[in-house]
């Protein structure tokens, strides 16, 4: 090798250390420390005696595991459906809207990404008292003469992870908004003239240049998404609490790790074994969809 | 003087001075009571003034984030000398992991405690005691003084004049009770305050931790089912209300009754001073019967297993074992205190609750089933809501909380 070679190598080291250090103190080590954990039985908070894959046997086949860490990823996979269906939809129209130029663009880019800015908990915290039975909303609908209309948002089942969902679309969907809308102005104008020319409309223009053009960014968003569903936490704990109430209906996989891993005070002890479980299951499904996804899409670019 | 002989004189103090300092033992206090901080201030100068050569350093950790901080440290080999401890459950997992000291020699007062009160200090795996209890936790009805007696109401002996109380409420245009459901622990107090009187109290308790019944007995059923009958007389929309919700419908009066518990009373005096407000024991099935009470071990002071300061640690615990602090506990905390034969006098409220508590009860979950996942707390809470929300009836309430214990409570299993 030669001896330049090895001084860039070096200071490509010298670089790389501050920050491979921090990836392995804060993420590697705490990730194969959880991996150690979910082998072994626990005594409360002392390592008992190693215990195999039984940890994770309980999280799939005995109850009452089973049943809340199916209803936990059944949550986070509508969190998935919705915020692929509404927010990346929506953030797709609005980064082509915002391209357009059309009047106030400037204005709109602002005011859509404001929300992403916003403290998580806040927002958590704020819409949770706009959400109340004698909140913001229902105080809304009824000075829009439909009190009918008014419900426990956060408090009946069947709304309370929709609530929450919609209120995270609220917060984020900037983001989605602005990749796209960057992905959109990065179109080559030469392809968009050549279309219009051949007198192409804009609904043809969109569908069959803009959108392969941009699958690239598409890519991203939908593994962002996958990630976020998976990693939902914040968003639960602040609007419903720990326990994924009401009767477990907005319960995710974070929550329900947190909950089996550390307890909760009004309701139950730790259980750190099976709590290390959930949490390695909840990363192996992070990295495996993560990497099924962009395996898949990178296909469609190359395609397209 | 001599500047040598000044300077002699000098190092001479500053020696003395050094000594004292090293004599100095300097405790570490945990408390998960942020806004009891000043409170105890006191209190802890009271005890360094009677111990001169102790210093106690209080710090205090947010009550939902207390245990996971106390957990780390302590496993970690550090964490405070002593420092305040969950009861049951909660105390087991410290006492099981190793991390406390084992009290009964090192506090001879420990033997004066009520045995209810032990009950939540004393680990149920090796039967020893590991904290200084400091207040019991009563649960029954509060109500709007002022409302009953501008509607003419009297405080209801039996369940069907608790009824017609709330009724009578509802239809001067008053919400007639402050609870909701967002939260399920507040399900589990109102279930605390109310159904003891009709599952049969101790009698049922000794038999379901002794598995001699189930919680599927008729009687436990029964209890349950009558909770429906308050749904007509609860906030609209209750499914949505918080807790801070109903605390403040009933500190604003705009609901005539709050079924909480007597850590609410503090509270509920300082936010606002005019609210004229007392407390029933849940109402019994027929005129004359006993009204039972719910009532707990709210936590302890513990003491670390890894302290370097066992002596000094073990003369703080024993000015917590003390009256002195009972009284502190009474008139500056407005708890009811643990150490026996504390003096009540100085607080009407506290005399009441102490009454209350000659029908007692253990409160069932809490004290018998919160040992092991899933708790009786985590299943009840949970099926309640799903019983408040009509999704499933009484019997599904109890079959929830029946077969998630018996997965692993050894008397059902047999």
């Amino acid at each position: 090798m030669r001896r330049a070679d090895v001084q860039r190598g070096l200071w490509v080291t010298l670089f790389v250390s501050p920050g491979l250090a921090v990836v392995v103190c804060i993420i590697l080590v705490p990730l194969f420390l959880s991996l150690y954990n979910s082998l072994f039985s626990w005594n409360q908070l002392v390592v008992d005696r190693f215990a195999g894959l039984e940890n994770f046997r309980r999280i799939f086949a005995a109850e009452p595991y089973r049943t809340r860490f199916l209803n936990a990823l059944g949550n986070n996979a509508r969190w998935f459906a919705a915020t692929m269906l509404i927010q990346n939809t929506c953030g797709l129209f609005f980064g082509w809207a915002l391209s357009r130029k059309i009047a106030g663009h400037a204005f709109f880019r602002r005011v859509f990404f404001i929300p992403v800015l916003f403290s998580i908990v806040a927002v958590g915290f704020l819409w949770g008292l706009y959400l109340k039975p004698n909140g913001l909303v229902n105080g809304f609908l009824a000075a829009l003469g439909r009190r009918d209309l008014a419900r426990a948002w956060l408090g009946d089942e069947s709304l309370a992870t929709w609530s929450i969902v919609l209120v995270n679309i609220w917060r984020w969907v900037g983001f989605p908004s602005l990749v796209f809308m960057a992905a959109i102005d990065a179109v080559p104008l030469d392809c968009l003239e050549a279309a219009y020319l051949d007198g192409a409309r804009e609904a043809t223009v969109f569908g069959r240049i803009i959108l392969p053009l941009i699958v690239p960014a598409v890519t991203i968003i939908t593994v962002l998404t996958i990630i976020g569903s998976l990693n939902v936490f914040e968003q639960v704990y602040t609007m419903a609490g720990l326990d994924g109430s009401p009767d477990y209906s907005t319960d995710t996989i974070g929550t329900l790790f947190y909950r089996t891993a550390f307890g909760s005070v009004d309701s139950g002890n730790p259980q750190i074994g099976v709590g290390s479980a959930i949490g390695v299951v909840i990363y192996v499904l992070t990295f495996a969809a993560s990497i099924g996804s962009i395996a898949g899409l990178r296909r469609r670019e190359a395609a397209a | 003087m001599s500047l040598k002989r000044l300077a002699f004189v000098f190092l001479c103090l500053a020696f003395t001075a050094g000594g004292l300092f090293a004599q100095k033992t300097t405790l570490t206090y945990w408390t998960w009571r942020p806004e009891d901080v000043d409170k105890y201030d006191q209190l802890l100068k009271v005890f360094e003034a009677q111990n001169p050569g102790i210093d106690v350093v209080q710090t205090a950790q947010k009550n939902t984030e207390y245990n996971t901080i106390l957990a780390a440290a302590l496993s970690g080999g550090a964490g405070p000398d002593v420092f305040q401890s969950r009861a049951y459950g909660g105390l087991e997992t410290f006492a099981q992991s190793g991390y406390m000291e084992p009290l009964s020699s090192w506090v001879p007062e420990l033997a004066s405690f009520s045995r209810a009160a032990i009950r939540g200090a004393t680990s149920i795996k090796d039967g020893k005691v590991y904290g200084v209890p400091f207040a019991s936790q009563t649960l029954f009805v509060y109500y709007n003084g002022k409302i009953y007696a501008d509607l003419g109401l009297k405080v209801p002996d039996t369940w069907d004049q608790f009824l017609s109380n709330l009724a009578a409420m509802k239809k001067a245009g008053i919400q007639p009770l402050a609870n909701g459901a967002k939260e399920g622990w507040t399900l589990e107090v109102m279930m605390g305050a109310l159904c003891p009187d009709f599952y049969g109290a101790n009698s049922f308790f000794d038999a379901v931790v002794q598995g001699k019944t189930t919680f599927q007995d008729p009687r436990f059923v029964g209890a349950i089912q009558k909770l429906k009958d308050l749904i007509p007389y609860m906030p609209d929309l209750y499914m949505g209300v918080s807790y801070t919700d109903m605390q403040s419908a009933f500190i604003n009066e705009t609901a005539g009754h709050f079924i909480g518990g007597s850590f609410e009373a503090g509270y509920f005096a300082s936010q606002n001073p005019s609210l004229q407000f007392d407390v029933f024991p849940g109402p019994a099935a027929k005129a004359g019967d006993p009204h039972y009470v719910s009532v707990y071990a709210d936590g302890n002071f513990s003491m670390n297993a890894n302290s370097k300061n066992k002596e000094a640690a073990a003369k703080l615990l024993r000015f917590f074992a003390s009256k002195q602090t009972g009284d502190f506990f009474i008139r500056t905390l407005k708890q009811v205190s643990s150490v026996p034969g504390v003096d009540t006098s100085a607080d009407p409220f506290i005399a009441r609750v102490l009454t209350l508590q000659k029908y007692n009860t253990p409160y069932v979950f809490l004290v018998g089933f919160r040992y092991q996942q899933p708790t009786g707390s985590t299943l009840i809470q949970s099926a309640l809501q799903g019983f408040f929300a009509g999704k499933i009836d009484a019997a599904e309430v109890c079959r929830q909380v029946q077969e998630g214990i018996a997965t692993y409570y050894a008397p059902f299993k047999k």
